[in-house]
């Protein structure tokens, strides 16, 4: 309002009407740029289209990779299913009593299976998948001891997590030793590390990239309408009102491009799907692709907008302070 | 309401615009600035509206010195003054309405309010008809009265104008220049950069003329024709 003149209103100053009024106004407001930023990129149809394919393709190369490493993942979890602790018994306990020792581990918590195999079977079992049948048939007790492998529930699959576990369940006195291969485990984890660690970088530098379109796009923007620029500062708007239509045009930018980047990913799975059914069938085997859930796709609308809304702002805290009427 | 206290203005490069300019302007007054181009009429106005700071000096409206007035507040300093120019500073792809608007939008007023102001300035300088035109649609001086419209509607305690009429013919010189005294009734005071000493005599305002940066003329107590016809003499002389 009036800087100067507070509180003088004999000169017929332009009533600013109650609260609600005001904020109507102002939410008609912000409604009018909004609607007029995106009707501003409609009237500079091939640029605006450029840039947006841009942006678009920008954001769907982060997306698929999420995608890529989400599949990754689902498929090591898949095998992390095997994930499993073999404990040896002590020989000199009777069977029965071994059988509890099973069935007491089945109650832990933090076991979700428990498969007991008792001397006996494990030889029929050893004999059956090695060549050494006649072999055995010479040795005159059963050398074996009664095996339980045990499935750890599900959090407690991570290699740390898995190697506690062990070393508790060894513990017991009806167990003489436990055995997991942990190395496997660890190598599988380092790797999906690794590929996330490197998707990341690579997402990091594809937004700096969005983020950079933007601003420039904004930057030559603002140039253009230098003039008009100029003549608002002269009937007295603040930076903040020149600001927010171009604020509108990073948010369009961001969502169009958002849009983009979604569908783009979306026919790019939608034709791999149909590829590896087909390869699928050869195999005679369920392969599928998990693609974006709803909320994941709302994740890549909200980060667009946020990088399209931070590119026009640092483009605008810029470029439109340095615009002075001449 | 106006008041200038020894304001000298160097621009970068020695140019010195104005020396050491001291006068006030009351509220509800209308004066004429008057000087040869480069005289330091465009710089006055434009240190008033915080286009520039003056090197030295002080400037005081409605008493608040504006050297106090930091780089966030100029624009509401501007909202209180309408400004007028010479090659009228419209929005050229906007229509009529949306020039005469612009001030109210920006102030956020409500847009009922808004059409009924916007309609009251067209109204006063005679563009009601042309409320949906373009600028390139329009003569220049109906464009100028656009800016005019633009300049009052939000009714600002002070109106300054740069050459308003430097591009028309003398008729609607004429003309602009009786919309001014119109609104200088409302108890605005109205500072009126121009060249055009025949319609300054005419007026028989207070006028103020520079010369090389210097207030050589206040023409404050001027009242008879003769007086008038006077200063319209030495003014030709220089």
């Amino acid at each position: 309002m009036s800087l100067l003149f507070k509180g003088s209103d004999e000169i017929g100053r332009v009533p600013r009407g109650p609260w609600p009024t005001r904020l109507g106004a102002w939410l008609v407001d912000h409604l009018r740029q909004m609607v007029g930023s995106l009707g501003e990129l409609w009237r500079t149809p091939i640029s605006s289209v450029l840039t947006m394919a841009a942006l678009g393709l920008a954001l769907s190369l982060p997306t698929a990779l999420y995608v890529l490493y989400k599949n990754v993942a689902a498929v090591a979890d898949a095998w992390q299913e095997s994930t499993e602790i073999t404990l040896f018994l002590r020989k000199d306990l009777s069977d029965p009593l071994q059988q509890a020792v099973a069935h007491r581990l089945s109650l832990q918590p933090e076991i979700a299976h428990v498969t007991y195999l008792s001397p006996a079977k494990a030889l029929a079992e050893f004999q059956s998948m090695a060549d050494f049948g006649e072999a055995l048939q010479y040795l005159d007790q059963n050398p074996l001891p009664a095996t339980v492998v045990v499935i750890p529930a599900e959090e407690h699959r991570t290699p740390e997590a898995a190697k506690a576990l062990l070393e508790k369940l060894e513990q017991a006195s009806e167990v003489s030793f436990g055995r997991m291969d942990l190395e496997w485990v660890k190598r599988l984890h380092g790797v999906l590390a690794l590929v996330r660690d490197a998707f990341a970088a690579v997402t990091c530098l594809l937004l700096i990239t969005v983020l950079l379109t933007v601003g420039n796009t904004i930057r030559l923007a603002i140039l253009a309408k230098r003039d008009a620029i100029e003549v608002m500062k002269l009937v007295g708007a603040t930076d903040g009102f020149i600001q927010r239509p171009f604020l509108y045009t990073g948010w369009w930018f961001g969502i169009i491009g958002a849009f983009i980047a979604l569908v783009a990913v979306s026919s790019a799975l939608y034709y791999l799907e149909s590829a590896l059914s087909a390869l699928s069938g050869l195999y005679s085997s369920q392969l599928t692709i998990i693609g974006l859930d709803l909320a994941e796709a709302g994740g890549v609308i909200l980060i667009a907008i946020a990088l399209g809304l931070s590119g026009a702002f640092i483009s605008v805290r810029r470029h439109i302070a340095e615009i002075e009427p001449r | 309401m106006i008041r200038f206290d020894q304001v000298s203005k160097l621009y970068p490069g020695g140019f010195q615009a104005l020396r050491q300019v001291s006068f006030h302007l009351r509220r509800g007054e209308m004066a004429f600035l008057t000087g040869h181009s480069g005289a330091g009429k465009s710089t006055l106005l434009r240190l008033l509206a915080l286009l520039e700071r003056p090197t030295s000096g002080n400037i005081f409206i409605n008493g608040h010195s504006l050297s106090r007035v930091g780089r966030r507040d100029v624009p509401f300093v501007r909202r209180d003054i309408g400004m007028i120019f010479q090659d009228h500073k419209l929005l050229m792809d906007r229509t009529v309405y949306d020039n005469v608007s612009l001030p109210l939008i920006i102030e956020g007023v409500g847009h009922r309010d808004i059409k009924k102001r916007v309609s009251a300035a067209l109204d006063k300088v005679g563009l009601l008809d042309k409320v949906r035109c373009l600028p390139q649609q329009l003569s220049g001086g109906e464009q100028q009265r656009v800016g005019i419209a633009r300049a009052i509607v939000n009714k600002p305690p002070i109106i300054l104008a740069d050459e308003p009429t430097g591009n028309l013919d003398p008729e609607l010189s004429a003309e602009i220049f009786r919309l001014f005294a119109e609104f200088n009734r409302a108890d605005t005071a109205v500072l009126i950069a121009t060249h055009d000493l025949g319609l300054v005599a005419r007026m028989r305002h207070r006028t103020l003329t520079l010369r090389g940066g210097l207030l050589t003329n206040d023409g404050l107590a001027r009242t008879s024709a003769a007086q008038l016809d006077e200063e319209d003499d030495d003014e030709s002389t220089v």
